[in-house]
């Protein structure tokens, strides 16, 4: 099912998106004057060899036209897809090369957007919003690492306990909000209010350095990640002390 | 009986990430960052009564190998096994930042090596690990957009799981052992999730068939094939250099034909030994009963190269 009312908030001067096959969806659009390629995920499908080989080829055609032409991602994913199966026929390769080639585009020069209006997980979640510039969360988003009740028996700790640790800290709780914390939703949007054309357009026209991964730093000023930014540059300036002290030696 | 030269060889399998680092590099040439006496630990861990570690399962630096200057990463998997959590992971992304942006200076290093052995994203931090994974391959990504390889060295207890499987295939070049496995989902999540007839995680010659050293190898998801001895994993590491596949649209263009084409040929398998009945591999059923030496004869005679990626 294509997400009409998402796909009108969005585009309301037109576009040609269709569904293509394995749940995704494709096609062109128009945003702030501007012409944008939009790829999607539908149905909270698990992410399986098929849909990823059939997205990533989609980028890989849209980088090599050499346009430069946005790219937006619209994502209703759920985790990858659990089967034998998929694992013997390599699905982190699969996964691998979707999220490669969505940051190859970034690095092409084309702007990459992920707009989350379902759900995400785990090596999904990784493969696609993850590995565009920017993501917006909208209505009906839910991305997420594992659910609750997974990580409780894993961390072989009661769903209560967990659920209870949870409201203390937004490092390990699913949803939008202990995400954004972490930095890896730049924005959240609410579809009702008939301003996210507008805000897709001003995105668009922010072209500064958006291959520069500062989402720890985001994180470290939302809260929810305290260490990982100053930890990462730490680790960058003893690199170049280390080198010094091996032509000293 | 154990023939002595082969008995003396400590294993990649049963060492420790420390162990791995010191037999990798040139003797008495790494130099830790952020080690355990700068007490860098993870701030999450306490609130599930859990002790953390001084260096929070993850140890980086620079050193030599042949006396070229390299970076080299190791995950510890017997320290919450080897997961991707808010310390461990910016301390991987720091290096791999430092690698890109000193590539071209007097500080470069010719080539980064990643000793992977994880179960994926620590799920006590779950949301810190899962971007750590993602910000660990977006530097990797750069480390190669850069002009120098990332090599990933598996075949440790843990293997390379959940986010690690995704890392693992977005390095330039994958050196495995028998032991070695790299997944996304592990047996053990998928038997949860879908049931046992779906995967059997105790059958562990099925495990290893799915997911072991000797499948990946022949299927594409590894490149270089070794024993199991550190020694081994050296020398592989010693022949790479920037030969590994640089990060272009032309490499990923051929990768998507060669994943294209392996679906199209094997989707319809239920187990390798019937992929490689349709790869005309002359022992199709017997592959995991090879000897170290057969293998590796067999992987030079079929000439299995997978270098897209």
């Amino acid at each position: 099912m294509m997400p009409d009312n998402l796909i009108s908030a969005l585009f309301p001067h037109g576009h040609t998106l269709s569904a293509g096959a394995e749940n995704t969806l494709s096609g062109q659009a128009r945003s702030g004057g501007r012409d944008v390629e939009v790829l999607g995920i539908t149905n909270s499908t698990p992410l399986g060899p098929e849909t990823a080989i059939i997205l990533a080829g989609h980028v890989l055609k849209i980088v090599k036209s050499d346009n430069k032409t946005p790219i937006i991602f619209l994502i209703d994913t759920a985790s990858q897809r659990m089967t034998r199966r998929d694992e013997m026929l390599g699905l982190n390769e699969y996964l691998a090369h979707l999220a490669k080639s969505i940051i190859l585009a970034g690095m092409a020069g084309h702007r990459t957007i992920s707009v989350l209006y379902g759900t995400a997980a785990a090596g999904a979640f990784i493969a696609t919003a993850l590995s565009t510039q920017t993501m917006i969360a909208v209505d009906g988003a839910h991305p997420s690492v594992m659910d609750l009740a997974s990580i409780a028996r894993v961390t072989k700790l009661p769903l209560d306990v967990l659920t209870e640790k949870a409201k203390k800290t937004p490092v390990f709780a699913p949803g939008v909000e202990p995400l954004a914390a972490t930095g890896a939703v730049s924005e959240i949007w609410k579809l009702s209010d008939g301003l996210c054309a507008e805000r897709l357009s001003r995105l668009l026209a922010d072209n500064q350095s958006m291959n520069n991964d500062n989402r720890d730093v985001l994180g470290a000023g939302r809260g929810g990640r305290t260490m990982a930014a100053d930890v990462a540059q730490r680790v960058e300036k003893a690199f170049v002390q280390a080198s010094d002290l091996k032509k000293a030696g | 009986m154990i023939p002595e030269n082969v008995m003396n060889q400590p294993s990649w399998y049963e060492s420790s990430a420390r162990a791995r680092i010191e037999g990798l590099l040139d003797a008495g040439s790494f130099k830790e960052i952020l080690g355990p006496q700068d007490h860098v630990m993870s701030p999450h861990l306490a609130l599930f009564d859990l002790p953390p570690a001084f260096d929070d399962g993850m140890i980086i630096g620079r050193g030599l190998i042949d006396g070229r200057p390299v970076a080299i990463a190791a995950q510890e998997g017997q320290f919450m096994g080897g997961t991707f959590a808010e310390v461990s992971g910016a301390k991987l992304v720091g290096l791999l930042r430092a690698v890109a942006r000193n590539a071209g200076t007097p500080q470069e290093v010719s080539t980064v090596f990643l000793l992977l052995d994880t179960g994926g994203v620590r799920l006590q931090e779950a949301n810190a690990g899962e971007m750590a994974v993602s910000e660990t391959i977006h530097a990797i990504l750069d480390v190669r957009h850069a002009g120098v390889p990332v090599v990933a060295l598996i075949g440790g207890r843990a293997g390379a799981f959940g986010g690690g499987g995704l890392v693992t295939a977005c390095c330039s070049h994958i050196i495995i052992s028998e032991q070695g496995r790299i997944s996304v989902s592990g047996p053990e999540v998928i038997e949860t999730n879908k049931g046992v007839e779906e995967f059997d995680s105790r059958d562990r010659a099925l495990v290893w068939r799915v997911t072991g050293g000797r499948s990946r190898v022949l299927l594409g998801g590894a490149d270089s094939y070794v024993k199991g001895d550190i020694g081994s994993f050296r020398k592989a590491a010693e022949v790479i250099n920037n030969n590994a596949p640089p990060l272009s649209l032309e490499t990923l263009e051929r990768e998507q034909g060669r994943l294209e084409h392996r679906l199209k040929a094997y989707g319809n398998c239920h187990d390798t030994p019937e992929i490689w009945v349709i790869a005309g591999l002359s022992t199709p059923a017997g592959i995991a009963d090879l000897t170290e030496d057969d293998f590796i004869d067999l992987l030079v005679k079929e000439g299995v190269r997978h270098d897209a990626r």
